[in-house]
Order: structure tokens, then sequence, then C-alpha cells
């Protein structure tokens, strides 16, 4: 193996961890903030990068547009199916099993309405212009596509964290996470909080699917790779933790990149090798904080 | 009181079993035999899902692990080794069953809620692509084929008794078991885990307990399937079985031991309708798991007997 | 009398805020006793660490001669020791009957019986029907617990402790919550238990009344410490203790 081996698969294991992080950070948000576990949220996704291709391909727009057009059209309809399904089982007995069930359905749903109005076979998506070539540094050859996406994520993931950290929409969205009744009390109106907080979590999703449509084709099946590979990485992160998210994507980016270079029959089945030896030593997450254990 | 809801469950329970045991003498075409098959496996399948979900509170998304190991310990020993082998190769499933969700349960029962449906639905994922990778071995995309039940059992008719009279059997065990001590302490678990250890009880080892039950008849549904169907594919493992052992359970009614049956019965028999008329079968039960969810969250039997308690009540108060 | 528990030094802190300050007493053997305390006293945490649900950062806990600290809560409750909770803690959908039923089942080990029917054990049957007809629960046996009024679901929680033939019983605010009419109902039902069931009894309880009423030790907690112990009478004429719970002017 050659440094510039290593390089390579180390800028390619961040393309893929960038577009795992946008999407499980999405759905770290949702659990973080609602305490609402969003199966479909890979359906989001497959909605983006089918989103773009539609807005490329039938009505010939830029591709920048196209990845706005995913990130809003997925947001609204996140948006819509929190408002018109899911807040109808808040509060339930058993709401967590039903919470999955119901965003299972979504899957079921989605995925084929997807195959009705596209169609079972593979598209693709071109790069967008000025992003076709690669460059090459230090011997290194990279697609100039993928640095952009990694600066992208990287942009995206400062502004999430100054967001959260620093302004008040963000507080309160964290707030919720910690007494929904209480917040209440004091005058947030919090079912508008988690309606937001879902559709910037699909948007985010939607865009995550845009970004990849040039890197992957568009497939029906898009949807449920992805929400495992991000399950994967909030198991890994920690449920709810936001920089978790981020570094259990890059833990499983670059050992997927590495994976595929070196045993690529196997390496699928590696990202869940990562997950279980994780698992054993660290239930709750590698960089949850430790909690209080109770008896 | 409570020996006569005894008594009804078990007038109730023989006229199942009597149901079933004449299907035979009603229909003389295969595929019925068939369809009443898949009814009773995927039936014990859902019942002894709804142990780990509906009474403990354990909502596993990896169920298809064990029913998938159960059908290829089956498959693959009678690939490799020979067809006389189905029979070891089932009694090897079980044992495989109960070893693996020792080991797996040790792991995943530390994290409860949707964590561990989450890593339930990681390792029953995990599974499935080492099958579907391990081409030499399992076959991958193609399965096993040509699974023939040995001697007497290769006719389909014993084949039928055969397996209707372990699912009696399993059936029951389970009901018995939902009656015991031990299955109250698994509703209390679910009710109410703290209070458990402050009656003297684990709670982490009746959730392993129930996990290890549960995978056993999973497989045991799964590798009876595999004889009754005589092929086996990678489907069998994959995270949509689990979905569909879930839907069945929602269907039926997750509050009642019997609830689970009677959605896998009702399901199979509208895959059987409208899964040949229709491509979108997948937009179908999605569409029956959001109205079981948002709607008729007890499900037919449970909605049913709450209908029933209604007019009850009306027909007394007047 | 012999001591039943014995508590050295114990400690906890949350963060750096010290909720149980070298906290040392002994409880005798078929005692009733209080634990009386400001809001934030740490009784609570107390009988957590007790009962095994809190690990204490330093300090040891005796219970019937054997050293109990570090035990898990059903290590500690199969060596005798029952706890009815503050904010009642039963099963709700199963019936009353069925509440007390696992208890007894419990303490004799036949909880974990997967094949018999559970109304088929007589004995523990008989005990968990014997425990409601002593709380006048009865009536209400084949009812689902969450259909029970507060105060008696409160009773129940008391039932399902007692179903485990404690030594040592531990009862957190069992009036909280009530009228005063339901209050006396109470009292004189603790006491009765206390003499029925031959218990060693410790509840926390911030009404009075109850305490002055019928515990025979009366202890004091303040921001964590032991601030004092004794008779009700001595108690009552302790000049910290009045400082405690009325400020310092009045002193």
């Amino acid at each position: 193996m050659d440094v510039s081996f290593i390089a390579v698969q180390l800028l390619s294991g961040l393309t893929m961890a960038t577009l795992l992080f946008l999407v499980a950070s999405g759905l770290t948000l949702i659990f973080g903030v609602g305490n609402v576990f969003n199966f479909a949220h890979g359906s989001f996704y497959m909605l983006g990068a089918y989103l773009a291709y539609q807005t490329v391909s039938a009505w010939h727009g830029n591709f920048w547009v196209a990845a706005l057009v995913a990130a809003i059209g997925a947001g609204i309809l996140g948006m819509m199916a929190e408002f018109l399904f899911l807040r109808r089982i808040y509060g339930r007995a058993e709401e967590g099993g039903f919470q999955i069930l119901l965003t299972y359905s979504f899957i079921l749903v989605i995925d084929d309405l997807v195959k009705m109005i596209w169609g079972t076979e593979y598209k693709s998506l071109l790069r967008p212009a000025g992003f076709q070539g690669s460059i090459t540094a230090a011997g290194v050859t990279m697609p100039t596509y993928n640095l952009a996406i990694i600066g992208i994520g990287l942009l995206i993931a400062v502004l999430a964290w100054w967001i959260l950290a620093r302004t008040r929409p963000g507080r309160v969205a964290r707030a919720t996470a910690l007494d929904r009744e209480m917040l209440g009390a004091m005058g947030v109106n919090v079912p508008r909080t988690m309606t937001l907080v879902f559709g910037i979590a699909t948007a985010l999703g939607g865009f995550a699917g845009a970004l990849a449509a040039p890197l992957r084709s568009v497939t029906p099946g898009a949807g449920i790779e992805v929400i495992i590979d991000s399950l994967i990485v909030v198991v890994i992160g920690g449920m709810g933790h936001f920089w978790g998210a981020w570094l259990g994507a890059l833990l499983l980016g670059e050992v997927n990149s590495f994976a595929v270079a070196i045993v690529p029959e196997w390496a699928s089945v590696v990202s869940y090798v990562v997950m279980v030896l994780c698992l054993i030593f660290k239930p709750e997450g590698l960089f949850a904080p430790r909690q209080v254990r109770k008896a | 009181m409570e020996r006569d809801t005894d008594l009804k469950q078990a007038v109730l329970w023989l006229v199942v079993f009597a149901a079933f045991a004449l299907v035979p003498v009603a229909t003389a075409s295969k595929y019925h035999l068939l369809l009443a098959a898949h009814i009773l496996l995927w039936g014990l399948f859902a019942v002894a899902f709804n142990m780990l979900w509906g009474v403990t509170g354990m909502l596993s998304f990896g169920q298809a692990l064990y029913f998938g190991l159960g059908a290829y310990s089956v498959g693959l020993m009678v690939k490799h080794v020979g067809p006389g082998w189905f029979l070891p190769g089932l009694g090897l499933g079980l044992v495989c069953s109960v070893i693996l969700s020792l080991a797996v349960g040790l792991l995943i029962i530390r994290v409860s809620g949707v964590f561990f449906t989450v890593l339930t639905l990681a390792f029953g994922q995990l599974a499935w692509q080492i099958t579907f990778r391990w081409y030499h071995f399992t076959g991958g995309d193609d399965g096993v084929q040509g699974i023939i039940p040995p001697g007497i059992l290769g006719n389909g008719l014993v084949y039928y008794y055969f397996i209707l009279i372990l699912v009696a059997l399993a059936i029951w065990l389970m009901h018995r078991l939902s009656q015991s001590p031990m299955g109250v302490l698994l509703r209390c678990v679910r009710q109410n885990p703290s209070r458990v250890p402050f009656l003297g009880q684990s709670v982490r080892f009746s959730q392993l307990r129930i996990y290890v039950v549960s995978s056993f008849f999973a497989a045991l549904a799964g590798s009876l399937m595999a004889g009754a169907d005589n092929s086996i594919h990678t489907d069998m493992l994959y995270w949509t079985t689990s979905g569909e052992v879930i839907l069945m359970s929602v269907l039926g009614g997750i509050g009642q031991f019997f609830g689970p049956f009677i959605g896998a019965g009702v399901l199979i028999v509208l895959q059987d309708v409208m899964g040949a008329k229709t491509e979108y079968w997948p937009l179908m039960i999605g569409i029956v798991m959001m109205v079981m969810v948002l709607l008729l969250p007890r499900g037919l039997v449970g909605e049913f007997q709450a209908l029933r308690v209604r007019l009850k009540s009306l027909v007394a108060s007047r | 009398m012999e001591c039943i528990l014995k508590l050295d030094g114990l400690e906890k802190a949350f963060g750096g805020l010290r909720v149980t300050a070298s906290v040392s007493f002994s409880v005798k053997e078929g005692e009733l006793s209080a634990i009386i305390g400001p809001n934030g006293a740490g009784k609570t945490t107390l009988f957590n660490q007790i009962t095994g649900h809190l690990l204490p950062d330093r300090g040891k806990i005796t219970f019937v001669g054997e050293d109990i600290t570090g035990l898990s809560p059903q290590q500690i409750v199969k060596r005798g020791m029952g706890r009815a909770f503050q904010i009642t803690s039963i099963f709700p959908e199963e019936t009353v009957l069925e509440n007390v039923r696992m208890a007894c089942l419990s303490r004799r080990d036949e909880a974990l019986s997967y094949f018999r029917p559970v109304h088929r054990f007589k004995e523990a049957t008989d005990q968990a029907f014997a425990i409601l007809e002593s709380l006048g629960l009865h009536q209400q046996a084949d009812r689902p617990a969450f259909e029970l009024a507060h105060g008696d679901q409160k009773l129940l929680d008391i039932g399902m402790a007692l179903g485990l033939e404690p030594k040592l019983l531990l009862l957190d605010e069992p009036t909280a919550g009530m009228s005063p009419d339901e209050r006396q109902l109470t009292r004189d039902l603790i006491r009765r238990m206390w003499k029925e069931f031959n218990l060693t009894l410790i509840f926390i309880e911030h009404d009075m009344d109850t305490v002055f009423g019928i515990a025979q030790t009366v202890r004091v907690l303040q921001l964590g410490a032991l601030l004092a112990e004794g008779t009700p009478d001595q108690i009552r004429s302790n000049p910290q203790v009045i400082t405690a719970y009325l400020g310092e002017d009045l002193a």
C-alpha cells in the first residue's frame, strides 16, 4: 500500500462520510429534539435524488438549482408527514414502537410511489458543470466534485452547529428535547418546532440524496441502503448526539472506503462488524456521555 | 372466573385446530394446502414475535434472522450433506437459534426502546448480508431449491399434518407460558420495568429468556417453511420479513395472544387475493400498516373485543 | 432488641452536590420509625441507596448482619427488604390481585415458573388475597390496577411490598396526595400492618400528624446529613430541628 492509495481512499471515505453525515445528522436531530425515530429518513434521501433527477433531466434545470429543489421538496414532504401522520401518535402508550411502525409504513408507501412515478430502472445524473474533472496534488488525483461535496458538508456542519448552539431557535430546539411540557408552559410553540425540525432534517436528507445522485445511480432501493448505513452511524455515534453523528459517519465512511478497495465482496459486511465491535464495548454509542446506570 | 376463561380458550383452541385439520378434506388443491401451511407457519412466527413485543414490550426488527437461520440450517444441510439430513438440519437450526439468540441477546438487551429495535435490525441485516455474499456456501441470491422432506414426510399431506401438530404444540407451549407466572412477569416488565427489581426479579434476564424463546420458535417456523416451500431464499432473512411479521401482529392485535395468528391469516389471504392483481403489494401493506397504527392500534381482535364490551355495556345500561 | 439495618458513614454526591453526607444510624428490629426533613434533604436518595437502586460513593450498609453495599435491588429484596414508592409504582394493566400475587410468587421463587397457569399457584394466590383483605382492597381484586383511586393505588403498592414478606419495609411518603380522612385511615393501617406482619418499618413522611402519631423513633435529615434522632417527644423539643423547620427567627 503506497501513500497515494491511502490518500485516495481517505478522501473517498471522506466523501461518503459527508453524505452519511448529512443524512444521519437529520436522523439524530429528529430523535434528539423530538424523541421521534424516523425510520423513513432514507426515503427522503431517495426522494431528494429523484427530485434532482427530475429537475435536471425533465425541466433542464441547473444541478445546483436541482439540489435546492430536492432539499426544499424533501423538507416540505417531511413536514407534511409529521403534520398529517406522526403528530397523531405523540404521547400514546407504546409510542416508540408505533413511531417505528408508522415511519416504516412511510418507507413502503414512498418506495412504491417512486416506482409508480419514475419506474424501476436506474437513473443517472451528470456531475454539475465545472466539477467534472479532477485535480492532482502531490501525486494524488481527486475528482473535484468529491472535494465540493466535502466542502459543502463541512459548511453545513458548521452552520448547523452555529444554529443549534448560538441562535434562539436552535436553543429552543435543543431544549425541546429536554422537556416538551415545560417549554409549552413557557410559551414556546412545541408542535410547530417539531414540524420545523422535521422539515430541516428531511431537507438535509433530500439535499444529500441530490448530491449523491451523480456518484451513485438513482434507484428505488437507495433509501433502504442509506437508512441502514445511517442507523449504524447513529448507533456508533450515540443517538441524538450531533457530533456523534459526525464522528460516526467519518468512522464508517473511512472503514467502508478501505474495505471496498481491499475486500470489495465483503465491504458491506465490514460496516456491521464495526458496529458490533462498538456495541460490545459501548452499547450507548461511542460518543454518548456515560449515563447513570439504572437498575 | 379465571377457570371460565381457561375453558373458553381451550374450546376456541380446539375449533381452530380442527378447522386446520379439515383443510385437506375440504379441498384437494395443493395450492390451498400450501396456503393453509403458510398461515400456520407465519402464525407461529407472529405469535412467537408477539411474546417479545406485545407481551414484553421489546420491538425487534430482526426476528427474520432466526426465521432464516432455521430455514438455512435445513436447506444447507440438505444441499451440502444430503437429502436425508432434513430433520437433523431442523434440530441443528433450533440449537443454533438458542446459541445465537443468547449471544446476540446478551449484547443487545443492554439497551432498550428504539435502540433495541435498531440493533435487532442491524444484526438481522448483518446475517442477510453474509448469506447474500457467501455464494459458495449459501447459494447467495439463488437460494436453495429442491428441499424435499425425507421418507413419508415427502408426501405433501403428511407434511401438512406434521406442520399442524408441531405448530399446535409450539403455540400451546407459548400459551401456557403466557398464562404462567413467567408470562405475568414478562407483562410486568413491559408495564413498569423499574418496579420489577423491587419484586426481586431481574428485568434483563426476563428479557433475555423471552428473546431466546421467541427466537427458538421463529427458527422452528423457518425450518418448517423450508420443507413446505421446498426452497429457501435470502429474502427470508431480509428486514421486510421482520416487517411483515410485525404487521401481522399489529393487524391482529398485539394485546391478545391469538391476535398475531389471526393477523397472519388475514394478511396471507389478502396477499393471495390482492398480490396477484397488483405489483404494488408493498404500497398495500404500507397503507394497511398506516391505517392500523393511526386508527385501529388495538388490532382487529382488540378492536372487536372493545366493540363487544361497549355493546354489552350499552345493552346492560338499558 | 437486635439491630436489623445499620448505615455506616454513607456518602453520595451528584456532581458537586452532596445529597448524603456521612449518614450513620442503626435501626432496631421491630421498630416503627420515620425519616423527616425539608424537601431536598436527601430522604429518597437515602432510600435509593439502602434498596440498592443507587450505589453510595462511600460507606457501608449492613442488613441482618450482612454487608449489602453494592448489591443489586433484586439481591437485596431476596434478603428480605421491601419497598413502596413515593410516586406510586404498580403494574397498571394487571389486576389488583395479579399485582400482589406477583410479589407473593417472587417470594416463593415461583415467579419464573413457565408452564402452570398462574391462578393454580394456590398458596401465593391465597396469600395475595389475604393481603388484599387486610388492606381492604379485596373487593376490587379483579379490576385492572389503573382503575383504582389514587389512595388505593398507594395501598396496592404497599401490598406488593408486603407480598415479599419483608423483614424490613420502607415506605416513601405513604400519605402523599391523600385527603385528611384518607391519611387517618392510612396511618391506622400502617400501624396495623406493622403489628400484623411483624415488620420493621421505616417511612418517609411530610405529614407531621402521621409522623408523631405512630413513629417510635424519628430521624431528621437536613442537607443530606442526620440532624437529630430520638423519640417523637425528643425531636419535638429539639431546638436544632425547630430551627431547621421553622427558620432562625422563631427558634
